[in-house]
């Protein structure tokens, strides 16, 4: 069931956060780290493409962030700590995050973990 | 002089920190987690150490990509506790130990660990949740701190044989202090955890129990793994372990295991806590 990306290495489903991948990602994760600010998280949503504008995001990193499309923002170089960051300002936590990579429902994606200790 | 009276390794994810704000510590899902603490609590009350060393991986609060440390030690007076961008509640500031800091430099150093030296540093969950695991409710917290923390965001990361090494220059660090002060290594962090990727959610309990008995008998086999390794058996953020490793390193070659617990899932983790004392 596992799809492997293009910037995927050698342990399916998994991108290891590399030199390539942090020159790749770097206005990405710089615009996420700014929302460590309070101040930077409601400028965010006053005017997104604004925003994004002043980090130079490229087009993928853009789209990404516009679809709010995690493992998009994966592929564009996006860490997934500062990423967390951006998934902070909408109130979602790292479950909501990871039901969404894995394409399945909050409940789903919990009860996966719950089983994974059984 | 100065004396290791022992090592806790804890994870650290973050619910904890919003667990323990919403006193859920009785709630069935967090009751199995919760539970483990209490013996080593009890520990730490007879034992009174001064002075606790928090090997822990900064999350993207204090250091960014433009200027990323493999290893950075903290030797400021105390340490702000910061807004993380997800709604954890910001606790007051940590007390350090600059003189006992100094002291670990100079000897990390000495030892060719060539440490990034931080008078002001930030600390994120990752420091402050096993602080207030092990000693949350008291209004003021009866030990100072020495931040001592490790690059996991960026790889290349420092290798587990790298990390246990410098536990073990660590060790030898803390106990050439002149002063009698009685020192707790925490190792924070782990266990198994990917929160990225199609394989999110992806954990490894066999795996956690075998490094959780290897840590106490034989770290040297673990040392022996790659980062690589740690990420395929364990997770993207699997490698955290290599902070258990320096704990580990820092404590002599012989310990007791007074205490251990292992539970899953803790939010996206194989949540471990271990108590160890050095053995004669």
């Amino acid at each position: 069931m596992a799809i492997v990306n293009a910037s995927d290495g050698d342990i399916p489903g998994t991108t290891i956060f590399d030199g390539r991948q942090s020159m790749k990602g770097y206005a990405l994760n710089h615009m996420c780290y700014s929302f460590n600010s309070a101040e930077n998280r409601a400028a965010f949503l006053r005017d997104e493409d604004a925003y994004c504008a002043k980090f130079r995001l490229n087009p993928a990193q853009r789209e990404a962030i516009r679809k709010r499309n995690v493992l998009d923002m994966i592929a564009a170089g996006g860490n997934i700590y500062y990423l967390a960051k951006f998934a902070g300002i909408f109130g979602l936590g790292v479950q909501d995050v990871g039901a969404q990579q894995t394409g399945m429902t909050v409940e789903g994606f919990k009860a996966r973990l719950v089983a994974a200790g059984k | 002089m100065a004396r290791i009276i022992g090592g806790i390794s804890t994870s650290h994810i973050p619910a904890i920190g919003n667990a323990i704000a919403n006193n859920l510590q009785q709630d069935p899902y967090w009751k199995p987690f919760f539970d483990g603490y209490p013996p080593v609590r009890k520990w730490l009350d007879e034992t009174r150490p001064d002075v606790a060393v928090v090997i822990y991986n900064d999350h993207g609060l204090n250091f960014f990509l433009n200027k990323l440390p493999t290893f950075a030690i903290g030797a400021a007076a105390e340490y702000q506790n910061a807004d993380e961008g997800w709604g954890l509640k910001t606790l007051p500031p940590f007390p350090g130990d600059p003189q006992f800091s100094w002291h670990l430099i100079e000897s990390l150093v000495q030892d060719e660990f060539d440490l990034t030296i931080c008078q002001e540093m930030t600390v994120d969950h990752g420091f402050v949740v096993p602080l207030q695991l092990l000693w949350g409710d008291r209004k003021k917290l009866p030990i100072r701190t020495v931040p001592l923390e490790v690059n996991t965001v960026q790889h290349p990361l420092p290798t587990p044989a790298r990390c246990y090494k410098l536990g073990k220059a660590l060790g030898k660090a803390i106990e050439s202090y002149p002063e009698d002060i009685k020192v707790v290594v925490l190792g924070t962090g782990g266990l198994s955890h990917q929160l990225d990727g199609r394989r999110a959610g992806f954990i490894n309990k066999k795996f956690d129990l075998m490094c959780m008995e290897k840590i106490v008998s034989d770290p040297e086999s673990l040392a022996r793994y790659s980062i690589h390794d740690l990420v395929e058996n364990a997770g993207t953020q699997g490698p955290e372990f290599i902070q258990w490793l320096i704990m580990r390193g820092a404590l002599t070659g012989n310990v007791r295991k007074v205490h251990s617990n292992y539970h899953i899932p803790i939010s996206n983790t194989g949540a471990g806590l271990l108590l160890l004392e050095n053995a004669a």
